[in-house]
């Protein structure tokens, strides 16, 4: 395999006494879907602020393309994104003014152009011209989801970046990811809670549970692992596993 | 510092700003309003008789100079505000956007709103109470510039307890700057404060502009000494300042309430 994009190491945060990430290592490599899974409360969702200099870890380290996130936050910015069902963007703009924007702050060329095509490809057409408070939840994700992609990042965070989205267009994401992911050897790390999904779209996944990495491998050797039949039930044995067991 | 990316976050508050009527309403109608009202009492002065040199000057320039102070305040902590309310700060900062720009862009906005409010206000003053505050000529500037630096500084004090204190501290957004109103000797002179009020008052970037404002209207001289202490004052808070709020946002990035602030 290609040397590591993302190289984390022994991460750990805590917040007062509550530790919600306790002392993780993994690498995502070039070209490379990472799944994140675990129940609500796991530590996937700071996992993903920490990688993104949003949240600074109590320990250990992030390195992207070799560098130290620490020491170099806006060159490393420059060549990720992210999109989660849990952001928003200013309300009073258009999807057009708010994709503009972003443009501007990763300083692309083309910016109209840029924008014409991500909107054409996540089938944004009629709602470009939109306020964004006049969205429906979908259609928010999927802006999200745009200004994530328009930069055309080396890595992605996507958390449940598919939720509240219909099936249709979850569909078309998804076919897109990996069109991108393959054309522009783009790495992933993904959450989601639909494990179809997760097996789907991941080419390895990560099993966190109270801020420990639990298991890890691909999903049919973590399903082997555990001796269940699928995912899902290998979440449900893992997610109800008592704290220290 | 990338231009780029503080163009880029201007242009998001300039969008905001040509759509929204409640914003273009706090740069037309509350400076028209603060100016009518204190144009009357003026007015009222002058008619009752009340012997107070250049009444008209006196009230009426303080409260233009005031409202720079205000509007320069407003303009960093509401521009936070916007990005709070709108739960833009992760998209802004998990870009390559650093703080330095941040900070710079919200000053930028803060420029803009204090000419069109100044700019604004002195026509009002002229057309109707035939004030004009440019006969002031350019000594009005050192006042000005002054007054845009004391907003920023209490801009950037606001914004970094709102970040720390989140929403329940919004309101500070409005109030801070009235906190200090009375020690900035807005349409009073200095020596009407007691004694021990005053010694404070004098580290207080804008008492000096306020008594240096009324020097150059009753006296008619640029007070050089008030301008010298309002400049360096106002130099030394603002890199105080501006190092607690990288301080502050270091503070909420460990605590994790950068991603929560608004909640």
């Amino acid at each position: 395999m290609s040397t590591p994009i993302v190289e984390v190491r022994n991460l750990t945060k805590r917040f007062g006494d509550f530790t919600a990430v306790d002392n993780i290592s993994f690498d995502i490599h070039e070209g490379e879907i990472l799944g994140l899974l675990g129940p609500n409360g796991a530590g996937k969702t700071t996992t993903i602020h920490m990688l993104l200099g949003l949240i600074a870890p109590t320990s250990g380290t992030i390195h992207m393309f070799g560098l130290d996130l620490a020491k170099h936050r806006e060159s490393i910015l420059q060549q990720v994104n992210f999109s989660s069902t849990y952001i928003s963007m200013p309300f009073s703009l258009t999807v057009e003014e708010n994709l503009k924007v972003i443009a501007r702050l990763y300083n692309l060329q083309n910016i109209q152009e840029r924008v014409d095509t991500i909107v054409e490809k996540l089938e944004m057409k009629d709602i470009q011209k939109k306020l964004t408070r006049k969205l429906s939840s979908g259609q928010m994700s999927r802006l999200t989801l745009a200004k994530a992609l328009m930069t055309e990042p080396k890595v992605l965070f996507l958390d449940e970046p598919t939720a509240s989205l219909d099936p249709d267009i979850v569909n078309k994401i998804k076919e897109f990811l990996r069109e991108y992911q393959r054309t522009a050897g783009l790495s992933i790390l993904y959450t989601s809670h639909n494990m179809r999904e997760m097996e789907e779209m991941s080419n390895r996944i990560i099993f966190l549970q109270h801020g420990h990495i639990v298991a890890e491998g691909t999903s049919d050797e973590i399903v082997q692992r555990y001796g269940q039949r699928d995912l899902e039930e290998v979440f449900l044995k893992l997610a109800r596993e008592p704290k220290g067991k | 510092m990338n231009l780029g990316r503080i163009g880029g976050l201007l242009s998001r508050h300039m969008y905001l700003y040509k759509r929204s009527f409640a914003r273009m309403l706090e740069i037309f109608y509350w400076p028209f309003l603060d100016l009518v009202v204190w144009g009357f009492i003026t007015m009222y002065l002058k008619d009752a008789g009340v012997s107070l040199h250049g009444a008209v000057a006196f009230f009426l320039g303080a409260l233009i100079l005031w409202d720079v102070l205000f509007r320069s305040q407003q303009g960093v902590a509401v521009s936070f505000l916007e990005e709070m309310w709108s739960r833009n700060l992760m998209n802004l900062f998990a870009s390559p956007l650093t703080v330095g720009e941040y900070l710079a862009s919200t000053m930028i906005m803060s420029i803009l709103k204090v000419t069109a409010v100044a700019s604004l206000m002195m026509v009002f003053a002229w057309v109707f109470y035939s004030y004009d505050m440019l006969k002031i000529g350019l000594s009005l500037l050192p006042f000005i510039l002054n007054l845009v630096l004391s907003g920023w500084i209490i801009g950037v004090l606001t914004t970094s307890i709102i970040m720390r204190f989140g929403q329940q501290a919004e309101v500070l957004a409005w109030g801070m700057v009235f906190l200090f109103q009375p020690i900035s000797c807005v349409f009073y002179p200095l020596e009407v404060l007691p004694s021990w009020l005053q010694s404070i008052a004098w580290m207080v970037p804008p008492a000096h502009i306020f008594e240096g404002m009324r020097a150059v209207l009753v006296d008619g001289v640029i007070p050089v000494t008030h301008i010298l202490w309002a400049t360096g004052l106002n130099v030394f808070f603002f890199i105080v300042i501006v190092a607690w709020f990288y301080h502050t946002f270091n503070v909420c990035k460990e605590k994790g309430m950068l991603v929560r602030v608004g909640e």
